[in-house]
């Protein structure tokens, strides 16, 4: 067969992971940002400013679960085998969160800060976890005979926690830069005061992974820094510097929605990073989306009801943050 | 934990999981069906009484939905998690199985799922009912993705093994493998009934709290329509599903007879109930039927069915709970037909909706369905040990190589967690359900984009989690400036 159903399916499961980090970030970010706002009226609005979207993470989460599930079992047994401990408390925070979300909306007054709780606690747990997953992921894993073959707590180490630290500073970027764009007034200038550190963090963070990755893994320092490969891929750090020069100009300056496209510039930037780190690699050091894809037989299968239906999700995304453009205030609420 | 291996924990957490989980997809399949039923209905005869318990079940469908979709969330990646080695083994084959029913889930979401539950004062009505059935119809083309994968589990065919692994080769035969078809029907109807019941329960409750009104008549009577019609269908299809399952899985009948060996000539007799010892290799306590398990099972009075010990020690299923949860879901079977006898009965001298003992036995039998349902995958499920796929690969063989103190802690996280998050939203469901349907209930207005949308359910319901009824009916009649009343 001509076309390379793994390469596909690669790219579907990838752009899926992608519009889980772009779309339930700054939903875990707005969680994280709780704390620095007391105000329950205040809380409610930044609440509503997600209410009518958040769910689209959800989608992606068990979409991207499942494919890859279909398309690289291998990748699927051996990645989440590996990660199961991570990934379980970070469904248990996205449960958590999910629920306090709804629920918030239908307490008491009293109740209110406990649903509150459960909703920083779950954003969180779910953000820390997250990146803790993707250091290890980074990292690789060992495995043996097509089984992992490492410990249980393998994922914990310093560049894994340092790659949860830093996932909690860029979706919390996300989140305030996304609160810039939907609200006004003075929550709008408290996060406008936050997002300039939180821009300088967010440098300091993804420089530090850079020197880092390429550091500790010789493979990941010849992709980047051989000849030819370097011109390639220099324009990448240098997106980079540039989009933050122009997130902090934009917040200076006070406009309302650029602050939050440079972010999402950035993590795209940080995120198409990692791509050309691990390409092709579906279960880092060693094992390429080609040797843990499905046979072609399912991957044809599947790709058959994907393409039907992936675009009409996407339609239906679409159409919804299209409804949903606009300014936020306190008035116009789910209650 | 208790003495129990890492391996038999991570069973115990795929039970409790997707024994939680699947009571809301149950009830959504159901009250999807029933919610199409309702508005089909009203359009037809225009009766209030049919609008009225439409809005009322959809709230209920909505937070049940909502439910279902975070439960769900688990099983997702619970494969990879906890049966990795299973999971690179069939996982070409359950895999595309799964994403099926996941892309048909989230496409019924995006598309007709917010026009059922905010389109009520916005679309035409032709149309309104349209987004029902389809929602009705989408849940019923998820089970058949899922049943197919668990069916193909129980009965595989339409692959071959290549390098030790399983490689899909006729997709047809591999979703209608030889157990999918009775397999379907048998947990759709599960799922009817399941809803029926409910519906029945709630029903009840409400007249024998004296609150007495042509939509609670009109919930009760067409539950005790559905008791007295399809819980005998219901054990038809449970009979067949049973036979197809003498010819594939002649080990999970030897074990939900608890049944041993056969005698020559003599012919096998109905076991009621017992203690199959799976030590010492017999049933003690037996009460039993002669020749009747013979003519059940092969319809003559003296032919041979399967028994335990035709099967070597370790290829037998676990007599002892198979037989049990099988006479569980059995004996409430029987009791569904009764509680649908005797509403024939009472209908007929016109005491359906006074008889306190009847409404007293409908409220108790209100989790019957649900409870006969867990029962029945139960029955299946460890029927088919100690295969995961039958006959190519153990469970045992499928399990990710955690340690048992890993999977205590997974497993007691999941206890709590499920037990609070899920407490609060049963909890919430089943006040909505004690308020019982209203006359002009109103409908929130949302959508794709808006502050209530279709992927959030929850958002469509207005009931706060922890008012009382009184309170809430004050606080909606202030508040109702989206009642339907504007279109009827």
């Amino acid at each position: 067969m001509g076309v390379d159903l793994a390469l596909i399916w690669a790219m579907i499961i990838v752009f899926g992971i992608m519009m889980y980090v772009v779309m339930d970030g700054f939903d875990l970010g707005i969680g994280m940002l709780f704390p620095f706002v007391k105000e329950e009226a205040k809380r409610d609005v930044m609440m509503n400013t997600v209410a009518p979207v958040w769910d689209g993470n959800e989608t992606w989460l068990v979409l991207g679960g499942a494919c890859l599930f279909g398309a690289f079992p291998l990748a699927y047994s051996v990645v989440l085998d590996a990660l199961s401990m991570p990934l379980l408390l970070m469904l248990i925070g996205l449960i958590f969160r999910g629920v306090a979300f709804e629920f918030r909306f239908k307490s008491k007054d009293h109740e209110r800060h406990l649903w509150d709780k459960a909703f920083i606690g779950g954003s969180l747990t779910a953000t820390i976890c997250q990146g803790m997953a993707l250091g290890a992921f980074i990292e690789g894993f060992p495995v043996v005979d097509r089984q992992y073959a490492g410990g249980p707590l393998d994922w914990i180490t310093p560049f894994s926690i340092f790659c949860g630290l830093a996932l909690i500073v860029a979706y919390t970027l996300l989140g305030c830069t996304w609160l810039i764009m939907k609200t006004e007034g003075s929550l709008q200038t408290q996060m406008r005061r936050l997002a300039t550190p939180l821009a300088w963090l967010l440098l300091v963070v993804i420089g530090a992974i850079s020197i880092w990755t390429p550091l500790a893994h010789s493979s990941i320092a010849q992709r980047w820094f051989s000849l030819p490969n370097f011109f390639w891929f220099m324009p990448v750090p240098i997106l980079v510097l540039l989009s933050l020069v122009m997130l902090l100009r934009a917040v200076k300056i006070d406009a309302h929605v650029t602050p939050f496209l440079f972010t999402l510039l950035l993590i795209f930037l940080g995120y198409s990073g990692l791509g050309i780190s691990l390409w092709p690699n579906i279960i880092p050091p060693s094992i390429s989306i080609w040797q843990a894809a499905a046979p072609p037989q399912s991957q044809g299968f599947m790709l058959v009801g994907a393409l039907f239906i992936i675009p009409f999700i996407l339609g239906y995304t679409a159409w919804s943050y299209y409804v949903f453009r606009g300014k936020v205030t306190h008035d116009q609420g789910y209650h | 934990m208790f003495g129990l291996d890492a391996f038999e924990l991570a069973r115990i957490q795929f039970a409790f999981t997707i024994s939680f989980h699947i009571i809301f997809p149950a009830i959504t399949i159901g009250l999807a069906s029933y919610l199409a039923v309702l508005e089909g209905l009203w359009l037809k005869t225009q009766q209030a009484v049919y609008r009225d318990l439409y809005h009322f079940w959809s709230k209920i469908f909505a937070v049940n939905f909502g439910m279902g979709v975070v439960s769900g969330l688990v099983m997702a990646y619970q494969f990879g998690t906890n049966w990795s080695r299973f999971s690179d083994f069939a996982g070409s084959v359950t895999g595309p199985l799964l994403t099926y029913e996941v892309l048909t889930a989230f496409f019924l979401e995006a598309g007709f799922l917010g026009v059922m539950l905010f389109g009520w004062t916005r679309v035409g009505r032709g149309l309104h009912f349209f987004a029902t059935v389809m929602v009705a119809i989408g849940t019923l083309l998820s089970t058949f993705w899922i049943l197919a994968s668990n069916s193909w589990m129980q009965t595989p065919q339409g692959h071959a093994i290549v390098d030790g692994r399983v490689i899909p080769v006729d997709w047809f035969a591999v979703v209608f493998n030889p157990s999918f078809p009775y397999r379907l029907t048998h947990m759709a109807i599960a799922a009817f009934l399941s809803t029926a019941f409910l519906v029945g329960a709630s029903a009840a409750w409400q007249l024998l709290r004296g609150r007495d009104n042509p939509a609670v008549r009109k919930m009760l009577s067409m539950a005790m329509w559905m008791a007295l019609f399809v819980a005998p269908i219901q054990v038809l299809v449970g009979d067949a599903h049973g036979l197809n399952t003498m010819k594939y899985q002649p080990a999970k009948i030897a074990a939900i007879e608890g049944h041993w060996e056969n005698k020559a000539g003599e012919g096998v007799p109905l076991i009621l109930f017992g203690w199959p010892d799976m030590q010492r290799e017999t049933i003690r306590f037996a009460v039993e039927i002669p020749r009747l398990g013979s003519l059940i099972l092969t319809h003559s009075l003296d032919q041979p069915i399967p028994a335990l010990k035709d099967f070597a020690p370790r290829d037998r299923p676990n007599a002892t709970i198979v037989f049990w949860s099988f006479r569980i879901m059995v004996g409430l079977g029987l009791l569904m037909i009764a509680v649908g006898l005797c509403s024939a009965w009472l209908r007929w001298r016109g005491r359906l909706y006074q008889s306190i003992l009847f409404l007293r036995f409908v409220l108790a039998m209100g989790a019957s369905g649900i409870v006969a349902l867990l029962a029945g995958w139960f029955t299946t499920e460890v029927g088919r040990q100690p295969w995961v796929v039958y006959g190519l690969l153990r469970t045992r063989e499928g399990v990710s190589n955690h340690g048992a103190l890993q999977m205590s802690v997974s497993l007691i996280i999941f206890i709590l967690v499920y037990l609070s998050v899920f407490g609060v939203g049963v909890r919430y469901l089943l006040r909505l359900i004690r308020k019982g349907p209203l006359s002009a209930e109103t409908h929130p207005s949302g959508g794709p984009g808006q502050q209530r949308s279709p992927a959030r359910p929850l958002s469509a319901v207005l009931e706060d989690i922890d008012d009382d009824a009184d309170a809430d009916i004050k606080g909606r009649n202030n508040s109702s400036d989206q009642s339907d009343e504007s279109r009827s």
